[in-house]
């Protein structure tokens, strides 16, 4: 087998399980400070309640988060040392900043959150979680610098057979670095209310816990409501706005133009074939894809037509992934604010099917932002750093197909033995439910 | 003089030192939680590092990613001909950093029990692996320059040979002894005294493989004892190593653990210090030719400007990690205090 294809594999593998867990990180974290200043302010017992139950969540999953980390910070190093060669003057700064900045933070002040309850004042302890919240949130603002300038590149200049830094804050705020941090961010927020929802609804199904329940249910469904908006307007938005203009073969991939037009139509749905490459059953919009990144529906959009046959990424599941995620982002507005409306008539809490909806919604942020990650990396293809140094050229030359087999078949044994004990470790602790958990809330 | 080259070859072993002081005493107390049959005493020891032991890995993996920006050329060459090795330690890295987490939701005392030994062999076995590989980069690595690219010929069968695993098991030695030390500051009574004996006999290991290493050293990586007796610095580190090995069991026979945990430290400084003194300026010693193809802090880092705004980075940064480590450390000082939220 190809050592660059099983390469590629274990990369989508690791990342991909390791992205299972920072959505739901950042946006537990985020959440958590707010309900944390509750239950400490406002002397509130649910609340407080709530924070613990779901305190103790994040720490399960943070282990499993950091697990999985630990693999990625050295796997330019194992697995693409050519591209560790060719970007490490540029690349390598943000990997180092993540953890001065942000791993340590998150790493020491959870500990303390987790651990130090019963040893420091209420205030201490909240401000453990708030740098808990911080520090994940820089974490993610470094790495996606790393990723952002692979696909966006500036700052830089090509000498000695490698990307050479000149301006640092260019190459840190490189064209996509801010759409793509806003975006992941919402995605985040987006996971962490959702799996609140359905822990929640799982509760008001069973009937148990009902009076902490309908309070993480009504918190959890705002704070999903509100970033399930804003993630697809403005942050989904400006950043397809931005791939429009810096990479223009992934949008036209994504979007399934195959053909230069004016006045461009956008694919609500179609299923994209190829040679020549065509749009079977397409529902289109004319000219709403040329408003939407341009502002203007007679804009002219390039389509993939126009590109080098050999600088073009693959077309079905660059078009597919990145329609799903799009449905999915207009799902979770629709069901947000359907909860949201029932809510207000006091009729969610009691709605059976609604609530089995929500509970089974649980993981579909976490699908949507693999489907993200996989129309942003598959469509940067064929390039690993766009249009400076190809995927090929990049892998480990000392690395094996033998060696490569042996640790793929080692991290997917791994991880779907970590995967089933961290559910089955959740799932106990959400059917014990957080009642009869000891708070205490007078000073 | 002190160029930014040299300077980070400095910072980075800052990283290094600072990563085997603090997740040192977690690996060894992780090795100790191998051959510790009594339940409670197996939670005390994984209360003792759980608090902390998250934060003290990050010292590792910040490593990686300073070396990656400082040498790139190192990151990548090193990782990449250390696959099988490296994957291998990451299964155990991987292992450990559920095993706290995993326990504290499991229910019953056999499912609590794997994760224990989940913890204990994700310290062993990296404990014993990082020593190792330090083995194998002195004996020198058979890497080259052809056309001005960098070509590596490094085999995991070539990674097994007596010299890395004398170093390894030294090295093994040396983070038993330093858990051991930490432990007796955490624990009470018969457990403590237990922990006192296993400090001084792991003393006991580490200074006579110590001593045999570096007299095969000698004969194996003769190149790393080049004009060093000329270096004060070798002078300082080596009146620091002796001082600190020596007062070590003097300490803990006098029930002083904070100050035998603070010379353990030291001892850990001069110990990696020394090796670095004699490495340096090169980071990869090449078994080739040592003085044409080895890679060095000059002709494997990154520009000056990349080392340069690093710096900047690391001077922010740095400190204000440090402030709030000590403070996380002293709000856990003491003896281990089990409450419902611990592990
Ligand atoms: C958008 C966010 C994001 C993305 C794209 C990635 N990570 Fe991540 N990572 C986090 C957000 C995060 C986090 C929120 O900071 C984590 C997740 C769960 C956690 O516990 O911390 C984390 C943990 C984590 C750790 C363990 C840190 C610790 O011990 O505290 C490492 C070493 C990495 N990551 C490294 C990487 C690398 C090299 C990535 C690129 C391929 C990567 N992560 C993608
Ligand atoms: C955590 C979210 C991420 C996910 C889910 C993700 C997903 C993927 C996928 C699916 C691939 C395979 C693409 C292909 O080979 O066709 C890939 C490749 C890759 N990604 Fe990402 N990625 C993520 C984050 C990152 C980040 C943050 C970086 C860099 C800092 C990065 C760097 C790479 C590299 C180096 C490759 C391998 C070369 C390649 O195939 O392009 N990825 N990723
Ligand atoms: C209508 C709604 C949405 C739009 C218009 C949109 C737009 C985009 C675009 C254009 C990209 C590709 C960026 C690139 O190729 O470089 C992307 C990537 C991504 N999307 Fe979405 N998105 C939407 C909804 C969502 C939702 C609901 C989630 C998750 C909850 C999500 C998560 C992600 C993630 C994680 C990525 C990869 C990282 C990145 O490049 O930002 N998206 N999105």
């Amino acid at each position: 087998m190809d050592p660059l294809l099983l390469a590629r594999l274990q990369f989508a593998l690791t990342v991909g399980f390791h992205f299972l867990f920072p959505p739901l990180t950042i946006g537990l974290a985020w959440m958590l400070v707010i309900i944390e200043a509750i239950g400490w302010k406002k002397k509130d017992e649910v609340y407080a309640k709530i924070g613990k139950f779901f305190g103790k969540v994040l720490g399960l999953i943070f282990a499993v988060g950091v697990a999985s980390g630990i693999v990625m910070e050295f796997q330019f190093g194992t697995n693409w040392s050519e591209y560790s060669k060719f970007v490490g003057d540029i690349f390598g700064a943000p990997l180092a900043a993540e953890g001065v900045f942000a791993f340590f933070l998150e790493s020491t002040f959870l500990g303390l959150y987790i651990l130090g309850r019963e040893r420091v004042s209420k205030g201490v302890h909240w401000f453990s979680i708030l740098m808990v919240a911080i520090g994940s949130t820089i974490s993610a603002f470094w790495i996606l610098v790393a990723n952002s300038w692979q696909q966006t590149p500036a700052g830089y200049i090509l000498q000695n057979n490698r990307a050479e830094l000149v301006d640092f804050w260019a190459a840190v705020f490189n064209p996509s670095t801010l759409p793509r941090f806003f975006h992941t961010l919402g995605a985040s927020m987006i996971s962490g209310a959702f799996l609140m929802m359905g822990i929640s609804a799982y509760w008001l199904i069973k009937k148990i816990n009902f009076e902490i329940a309908i309070r993480s249910m009504r918190f959890a469904v705002i704070f999903g409501l509100i970033f399930s908006i804003l993630e697809v307007f403005p942050f989904g938005h400006e950043h397809a706005k931005q791939v429009a203009r810096t990479q223009p073969e992934k949008f036209a991939a994504i979007q399934g133009l195959y053909t230069t037009q004016e006045g461009a139509p956008l694919a609500i749905f179609a299923i994209p074939g190829t040679e020549p490459p065509k749009l079977h059953f397409p529902i289109e919009i004319p000219g709403l894809l040329s408003w939407l990144a341009f502002g203007d529906i007679n804009a002219k959009i390039k389509g993939i037509n126009e590109f080098p046959q050999d600088e073009i990424p693959p077309l079905f599941l660059t078009f597919v992934s990145y329609h799903n995620m799009v449905l999915l982002g207009i799902y979770f507005i629709f069901i947000t604010i359907l909860s949201f409306y029932l809510m207000r008539k006091n009729k969610l809490f009691e709605n059976q099917k609604i609530l089995k909806v929500l509970m089974y919604s649980t993981p579909l942020p976490l699908i949507a932002s693999q489907l993200g990650w996989i129309s942003a990396e598959v469509g940067r293809q064929p390039w690993i750093v766009y249009k400076l140094m190809k995927t090929k050229d990049a892998v480990s030359v000392t690395v094996g197909t033998g060696e490569l087999i042996f640790s793929i078949l080692m991290f997917i044994v791994i991880y779907i033995l970590l995967l089933s004990i961290f559910l089955k470790l959740l799932f106990n602790w959400v059917k014990k439910g957080p009642e009869k958990i000891k708070v205490e809330v007078a000073q | 003089m002190i160029d930014l080259n040299t300077i980070w070859f400095l910072l980075i072993g800052v990283l290094i030192i600072g990563y085997a002081i603090l997740d040192g005493f977690d690996l060894g107390v992780g090795v100790i939680q191998l051959f510790t049959k009594d339940e409670n005493e197996r939670r005390i020891n994984i209360n003792a590092v759980g608090p902390v032991w998250d934060g003290n890995e990050v010292w590792l993996l910040t490593g990686g990613g300073a070396l990656f920006a400082a040498f790139p050329i190192v990151y990548a060459t090193v990782f990449s001909g250390f696959y099988l090795a490296f994957m291998l330690l990451l299964l155990f890295l991987i292992f450990r950093a559920v095993s706290f987490e995993f326990r504290k939701f499991s229910e019953t005392p056999a499912e609590k029990k794997r994760w224990d030994m989940a913890f204990a062999l994700g310290s062993t076995v990296p404990a014993l692996l990082y020593g190792v590989a330090i083995g194998n980069l002195m004996r020198g690595l058979p890497v080259k320059f052809v056309d001005g690219k960098i070509v590596s010929d490094i085999t995991f069968l070539g990674l097994l040979n007596p010299f890395a695993l004398l170093i390894g098991l030294t090295g093994f030695a040396m983070f038993v002894m330093h858990g051991a030390i930490y432990l007796t500051m955490k624990t009470t009574d018969q457990h403590q005294e237990r922990m006192i004996k296993w400090a001084n006999n792991s003393w006991i290991v580490f200074v006579s493989l110590y001593v045999i290493s570096t007299v095969v050293s000698l004969f194996v990586a003769k190149y790393l004892f080049d004009g060093i007796l000329k270096n004060p610095l070798f002078w300082i580190l080596f009146l620091l190593l002796l001082g600190s090995m020596i007062y070590i069991p003097v300490g803990l026979k006098s029930r002083k653990f904070g100050w035998s945990f603070f010379a353990s430290s030291a001892m850990i400084t001069s110990v990696i210090g020394l090796l670095a003194v004699s490495l340096y300026p090169r980071l990869v010693p090449s078994s080739i030719n040592l003085d044409e193809f080895s890679l060095t802090v000059y002709n494997a880092s990154s520009t000056q400007y990349t080392l340069q705004t690093m710096l900047i980075i690391a001077l922010i940064g740095m400190p204000i990690v440090i402030g709030y480590t000590i403070y996380i450390y002293r709000v856990f000082k003491g003896k281990v205090i089990i409450t419902q939220d611990s592990y």
